[in-house]
């Protein structure tokens, strides 16, 4: 099987599983305790803070692990909010955040919040005019922006609009589950979320960093543990994390070698597909991910299809995962959401089996056109 | 968001042509009026009937990809859309 769906999970990077035994070994007793085997667990929970605020140009202390990145997601978008009580209701967002944010979005309304959504281009950038414009209305309380799209891999203008929140006094919480490990973060934000097996983590580990001096007021109680996010600390699974992201961090001529193959996809699949539609921003984009919609194409039998001839991806289509909708991201963007396809490469992919992909694609799509009574 | 397309207040232009394809599923709606939108003359009016969510943005979707135009999108009383296409060439 070829794995091509690094944006749902990349493969356990091998630091990561090396720094997992060894914390297995030293790093199991309670860090909160004060004797021997527990101030052991406290330092390898403390470098593994040390390591992941160093990657992500913040403070140790800024830094809070929690279970997900979508817990990540929720506590930084609520803690935002509720921080910012006072400055009024309005949260914006852009109109193609990952459906995290627009879950904390919806508790944020139904606690009588406003929410705001900004819609995209054609390619799924964000409308930076109307998202500022929407950040310096009165009343907004946060806005809340991704580094790149989780389906499509558009790159949005994080740091022109940290600018315009910074000028505004709103804080910016910003998703980077799909670049963190991949690319250097952008500035602007007061509120970073990431989740660990998203660059070669484990499971189990999301990264809340709220910036110091930002208001925050987390939904959660508290207890004396985890800045942020109560509860029993995961150290081994921490330390795997913080060693994935330090080596993933250090190894951008692959994530430059990803970016190559992305693009002979990009140009390959309209050539030898007919009616396909490549969508998402071709240069201003993450490195991993490329998607594509196929005309007259069902996406479940294209991923059915895929699947037998060894290829695992992932779709945006309905009728594919557990939902019956269309992607929002590709409704935002109004591009075909049928036939939709998203390739994505964890690192390691060989150039070979990305051919092999490309090859395999033309004869799939014409089968499954055929038996729909379309020829092409 | 709404759901609703309309054009400038005015009357839509009958269609010509009506393609009933409620309770199918994307893509059956579209490859019915790729099959059928050369059935009708030139700037002629095609109705595509569909509740498929998917419907909704992929008839425009496919009508920007083929150089035909949407016309407009107008909800059904009964739930769905009439999706107006106007065949270019």
């Amino acid at each position: 099987m070829v794995y091509f769906d690094a944006a749902s999970t990349e493969p356990l990077h091998p630091r990561a599983r090396e720094a997992f035994l060894t914390t297995l070994e030293e790093g199991w007793a309670d860090p909160a305790r004060l004797y021997g085997s527990a101030r052991r667990a406290r330092l390898l929970l403390d470098r593994a803070r040390e390591q992941v605020a160093e990657a992500l140009g913040a403070r140790p202390d800024e830094v809070s692990f929690t279970t997900s990145g979508t817990q990540a997601v929720h506590l930084g978008v609520l803690g935002a909010v509720r921080g910012r009580r006072r400055a009024g209701p309005r949260l914006v967002v852009s109109a193609v955040e990952h459906s995290s944010v627009l879950h904390a979005a919806e508790v944020h309304e139904g606690d009588g919040g406003e929410v705001e959504t900004v819609g995209v281009s054609r390619t799924g950038v964000v409308d930076a005019e109307a998202f500022a414009r929407a950040v310096t209305a009165p009343g907004t309380a946060a806005a809340c922006l991704q580094t790149a799209n989780h389906e499509v891999g558009t790159l949005q203008p994080v740091a022109e609009i940290g600018a315009v929140c910074r000028e505004a006094g709103v804080p910016l919480v910003v998703d980077a589950a799909q670049t963190m490990g991949r690319m250097p973060i952008p500035e602007g934000w007061s509120v970073l979320a990431g989740s660990a097996h998203k660059w070669g983590g484990p499971a189990g580990v999301g990264v809340l960093v709220v910036r110091k001096g930002t208001r925050f007021r987390s939904p959660l109680p508290m207890d004396e543990r985890e800045a942020r996010v109560p509860g029993f600390q995961n150290v081994p699974a921490i330390a795997a994390a913080a060693a994935a992201l330090q080596a993933s961090m250090a190894e951008a001529e692959e994530q430059a070698r990803l970016s190559a193959l992305v693009d002979r996809i990009r140009e390959t699949v309209p050539r030898v597909v007919p009616d396909v539609e490549v969508v998402g921003e071709p240069v201003a984009r993450a490195p991993h991910i490329v998607t594509f919609s196929c005309l007259y194409v069902a996406g479940e039998a294209l991923l059915t299809e895929l699947d037998k001839a060894g290829f695992a991806v992932s779709s945006g289509s309905s009728c594919t995962a557990s939902t019956l909708r269309p992607s929002h991201v590709l409704e935002a963007m109004g591009v075909l959401t049928h036939g939709n396809i998203r390739v994505s490469l964890p690192r390691g992919t060989r150039e070979a089996d990305v051919d092999r992909f490309l090859g395999a694609l033309p004869g799939i799509v014409r089968r499954i056109r055929e038996e729909a009574g379309v020829s092409s | 968001m709404s759901r609703e397309q309309a054009t400038g207040g005015e009357a839509p232009q009958a269609p010509a042509l009506t393609i009933d394809a409620l309770g199918k599923k994307c893509p059956i709606p579209i490859i019915w009026l790729a099959q059928q939108i050369n059935n009708v003359p030139l700037n002629a009016v095609v109705a595509v009937l569909a509740d498929d969510p998917a419907a909704y943005t992929d008839v425009p979707a496919w009508c920007r990809l083929k150089s035909h135009s949407h016309v407009g999108t107008y909800e059904l009383p009964e739930g769905g859309w009439a999706i107006h296409v106007r065949r270019n060439y």
